[in-house]
C-alpha cells in the first residue's frame, strides 16, 4: 500500500503546481528535492535521513525560546502530534488547507526554502512540520538523534520531545543533539517543527551510536507503518 | 545603590584570586616523587618525614622509612617499591646514596617488610660531587633504570640502575657528569626527549629561599641538557620551570605523577608557605606541555567562569531563555532610527522590529550608558523551578551561562585539588550527573557525590571535567560535547576535543 502510493506519487514540482499561493513570489523547481522512487531508503553515507514528509508552510513569528514552544505546541489541524500522514494528504490549519509532500533530498540536508518556493509559498516567518518513519531491524539503544536546523527547531521520536533548539540560527550538522534514547525494533516515528524567521531555512537529521558515529543499518520510509 | 547592586558581582569575582593549598598534614621538605600504592599516595621527605593521602587532596603523618636521610626518591617497579636515599658521611661532600625496597608502602600490609639494597651511589668529599639527592627514571622507551644525583658541590650525575634488583648495574662505570650549579634533579621522558629538572637557587631559608626549578633536554638520557636558549646545564644552563608565586615561595623536588589517560602532574614542595606561617610544604600541580617544554599548570582557582568547550566553541548554559545584557533590543536602523518600542520596564530598545523615526540613537551607537552585569536575580525569576536541562550555546555573557566553581569543605579531593560544586553564579542551582549519565541542574546543592565535581588540567592547558560517582553507575565519566549545542557525559578520550572545556573569566 505505502509503496503503491509512494511509487506512482508524481513529481514534487508537479504536484504543486496547482497550489501557487496568491501574491507568492514565482515558482521555481525544487533543485535539491526529488519525489521518492522506492518504498524505503537506506539513510545518506554520513547518515542523514534524506526522506521525509513535508507540509506547506504555516505561518508564525519568533524565535525564542517561549515563542517557539508556543509555536510547536499549539494546535493547528488535528491529531498533530500524532498523524502519519500520506503524500498528497490535506489539513486545514486556520483558514488555509496545507498539504503534505513527500520529498526526497539529493543533499544532507533538507531545503526547506527551495521545498516553499517551489510552492510558491512564504519562507520567512513560517513553520514547517516535518515527519519521518525509521524502520530498525532490531532495537537500538543509547542512540542520539542529531540535527541542524535553520532557523529553531523543536525534534519528537516516538512522541518524545527530544531536542529543541533556537533563536536565529544556521543549519549546523548536530547542532542539537538528543539525550540518549531508543529506537524501538520496527517503526520510530521522527516528527519535526522548524520555525524560520527570514532567509534561508533547512534542516538535517541523523542519528548518531554510543560512539557518536553516524547511525546505519536502518531504512527510511513515508506514508503508512508498516 | 549601585554599590549593592555589584556587590554579589564583586564577591564572585574576588573568590578568583583565591589559591587553593592541599589540604591535612602537607610539612614536608624535599619530598619524594609522589607513588601510589593499594589506593593510597605516598611520599618521603628529609628528616623521616612521611606524608600519605587516600585521595592526593588531604594528606596526614604517614609511617616513617627505616633509614632518615636527605631527599629520597620512590619508584614502583613489577611488585616492589625501591626507595633511594642519601645521607652524608661526616662533611659534604662525601655522601652515600643508599637503596631500601618494600612490596608494599602500607605499614598495615602483611607483605610490609624494607629490605636493604646497598649503596648504589656515593662521593669521596674530594671529587666534584655530593652524592644526595637521588632522582630515578625507569626510561619507557627501553625499560633501562637511570639515576641522577648531586647537589651544589660539583655535578649532577648520572648512573645506571639494574631494573630487576634495584641496585647499580656496573659498579665499575664511572658516572657521567649533566649538569652543574644545581641539586634536587630528577629526569622524565615525554614523546621523544629527556627532561633534567633540577632546582637552582638556595634552599631551606624559609621566605628568602631562592629556590627554583629550571629544565633542559635532550634526546639522549646521557644528555647534553640544553635549556630553550640552547645553553647546556653543565654550564649552567636551564629554563624556569616554576618559581615562586603567590602566597608560596621557593619551589624545589620535581617528581612526576602521572595518572594516566595523558593526565599528568607534579609534586614538589615550597621552601615557605607564606599562609601556613612561612613552613616547607608539599604542593602537587598540573604538569602541561608547550612547544616541547614542560610547563608548570595551576590547580582551579574558584570563581565566577564561562565553560567553553573546546571542540565547539559553545558555552555550557542553563537552558532557559536568555535574556540579552541590557534588555531586548530590536534590530534597529544602521543610523539615526530609534529603538522598537516595548514594554516598560523590558530594557532600553525593547520589541521586534526596526526602530523607526529619526532622532534615535542607531543601532550601533549603544544606549549611551554603562550597561551593568545582568542580574541574576531579576533574570532568573522566569526560571522553572524545578531540575532543568544543561545545553551549550554562544555565549553572550548572560546569567544562565556564568557558573560559579566553589570548593566544598570536606568532600574530599584528588590529585591537587578538592572537589568543586558548580553552580549558576549568584544562585545555588548545582551541576549534577543523572543515573543515565546526561547532565541536569538541580534547584539547589545538596553535597550528593553527583554534585562534586574534579577539574584536571590537561597537557594543553584545557580541563577535563568529571563528578565524583555517577548515581548507580561506577563507570568513569567526564563531561563532554555532543554536538554544537548539547553536553553529556562521556568515556573521556585523550585524543578528543570534546572533553575538554575551557574556564574563561566572564
Amino acid at each position: 500500500m505505502n509503496s503503491h502510493r509512494t511509487q506512482h506519487m508524481p513529481a514534487l514540482a508537479l504536484a504543486v503546481s496547482g497550489l501557487l499561493a496568491i501574491g507568492a513570489a514565482a515558482q521555481v523547481p525544487p533543485a535539491t528535492l526529488t519525489s521518492p522512487a522506492s518504498p524505503e531508503k537506506a539513510p545518506g553515507a554520513d547518515g542523514f535521513i534524506e526522506r521525509w514528509l513535508l507540509l506547506e508552510p504555516i505561518g508564525v513569528n519568533g524565535l525564542t525560546d517561549s515563542a517557539v514552544q508556543a509555536a510547536v505546541k499549539k494546535e493547528y489541524f488535528p491529531n498533530q502530534f500524532t498523524v502519519i500522514p500520506h503524500d498528497g494528504d490535506k489539513v486545514t490549519a486556520g483558514d488555509a488547507q496545507l498539504t503534505w509532500h513527500a520529498v526526497d533530498t539529493k543533499l544532507y540536508n533538507v531545503n526547506l526554502y527551495h521545498f516553499a518556493r517551489a510552492l510558491g509559498k512564504p519562507t520567512s516567518d513560517v513553520l514547517f512540520w516535518a515527519v519521518t518513519i525509521v524502520n530498525c531491524p532490531q532495537e537500538m539503544r543509547g542512540v542520539r538523534l542529531a540535527i541542524g536546523s535553520n532557523a529553531a527547531s523543536v525534534w519528537w521520536v516516538n512522541g518524545q520531545e527530544v531536542i529543541g533548539i533556537y533563536g536565529d540560527r544556521q543549519t549546523v550538522i548536530d547542532d542539537g543533539v538528543s539525550k540518549r534514547l531508543t529506537l524501538n525494533k520496527g517503526p520510530n516515528i521522527v516528527r519535526a517543527a522548524v520555525i524560520n524567521g527570514g532567509g534561508a531555512t533547512d534542516f538535517c537529521a541523523r542519528f548518531l551510536d554510543a560512539e557518536d558515529k553516524p547511525l546505519k543499518g536502518f531504512t527510511v520510509s513515508v506514508g503508512e507503518v508498516r | 545603590m549601585r554599590i549593592r547592586k555589584y556587590a554579589l558581582l564583586a564577591t564572585v569575582l574576588a573568590l578568583a584570586s583565591l589559591a587553593l593549598a592541599l589540604d591535612g598534614q602537607i610539612g614536608i621538605h624535599d619530598p619524594s616523587t609522589v607513588v601510589r600504592c593499594n589506593g593510597k599516595f605516598y611520599t618521603y621527605g628529609t628528616g623521616g618525614s612521611a606524608l600519605v593521602s587516600d585521595d592526593g587532596w588531604t594528606w596526614r603523618r604517614g609511617a616513617t622509612l627505616p633509614r632518615r636521610g636527605v631527599a629520597p626518591d620512590v619508584i614502583h617497579i613489577g611488585d616492589r617499591y625501591y626507595v633511594y636515599i642519601a645521607a652524608n658521611i661526616g662533611a659534604q661532600p662525601k655522601a652515600a646514596i643508599n637503596m631500601i625496597w618494600n612490596r608494599t608502602l602500607d605499614p598495615d600490609s602483611p607483605d610490609y617488610k624494607w629490605e636493604e639494597g646497598g649503596v648504589v651511589a656515593s662521593s669521596d668529599g674530594i671529587e666534584d660531587c655530593n652524592a644526595i639527592d637521588p632522582g630515578v627514571l625507569l626510561d619507557p622507551t627501553d625499560g633501562r633504570l637511570w639515576l641522577v644525583y648531586g647537589s651544589y658541590i660539583g655535578y649532577i650525575r648520572l648512573v645506571e640502575l639494574d631494573p630487576k634488583t634495584g641496585k647499580r648495574l656496573n659498579p665499575n662505570d664511572q658516572p657521567r657528569n649533566l649538569a652543574i650549579n644545581c641539586e634536587a634533579s630528577d629526569m622524565i621522558y615525554h614523546d621523544g626527549w629527556y627532561y633534567l629538572l633540577a632546582a637552582h637557587g638556595s634552599c631551606c631559608r624559609g621566605a628568602d629561599s631562592g629556590y627554583n626549578i629550571r629544565v633542559g633536554r635532550a634526546k639522549k638520557v646521557t644528555g647534553p641538557f640544553l635549556d630553550n636558549d640552547g645553553v647546556d646545564m653543565i654550564q649552567g644552563g636551564g629554563k624556569l620551570f616554576v618559581g615562586s608565586g603567590g602566597r608560596v615561595v621557593g619551589a624545589g623536588h620535581f617528581g612526576l605523577l602521572d595518572l594516566g589517560d595523558g593526565v599528568q602532574k607534579f609534586s614538589m614542595h615550597w621552601e615557605a608557605d607564606l599562609d601556613r606561617g612561612g613552613a616547607s610544604v608539599l604542593d602537587i600541580r598540573p604538569l602541561l606541555w608547550k612547544d616541547g617544554w614542560p610547563v608548570a599548570g595551576e590547580n582551579l582557582k574558584e570563581g565566577a567562569f564561562e565553560i567553553e568547550s573546546v571542540r565547539t566553541g559553545t558555552a555550557l548554559e542553563l537552558a532557559v531563555e536568555g535574556m540579552p545584557v541590557g534588555g531586548p533590543r530590536g534590530r534597529g536602523g544602521r543610523g539615526g532610527g530609534g529603538p522598537g518600542a516595548g514594554p516598560p520596564g523590558a530594557g532600553p530598545g525593547a520589541g521586534a522590529g526596526p526602530g523607526g523615526g529619526g532622532g534615535g540613537r542607531g543601532m550601533f551607537e549603544g544606549q549611551g550608558v554603562v550597561i551593568p552585569p545582568q542580574d541574576v536575580a531579576q533574570v532568573s525569576k522566569n526560571w522553572p523551578v524545578g531540575n532543568i536541562d544543561v545545553r551549550m550555546a554562544n555565549y553572550l555573557c548572560q546569567a544562565q551561562q556564568k557558573w560559579a566553581i566553589i570548593a566544598v569543605p570536606n568532600a574530599g579531593g584528588y590529585p591537587g585539588s578538592p572537589y568543586f560544586k558548580i553552580t549558576v553564579a549568584g544562585t545555588d542551582r548545582a551541576l549534577a550527573a543523572t543515573e543515565d549519565a546526561e547532565l541536569v541542574v538541580l534547584p539547589a546543592f545538596t553535597g550528593g557525590p553527583e554534585q562534586l565535581w574534579r577539574m584536571d588540567q590537561l597537557a594543553d592547558g584545557a580541563w577535563r571535567i568529571m563528578p565524583k560517582s555517577i548515581p548507580n553507575s561506577k563507570e568513569a565519566l567526564v563531561l563532554s560535547a555532543v554536538g554544537s549545542s548539547f553536553a553529556t557525559l562521556a568515556k573521556f578520550d585523550p585524543k578528543s576535543e570534546k572533553q575538554r572545556w575551557l574556564f574563561k573569566t566572564p
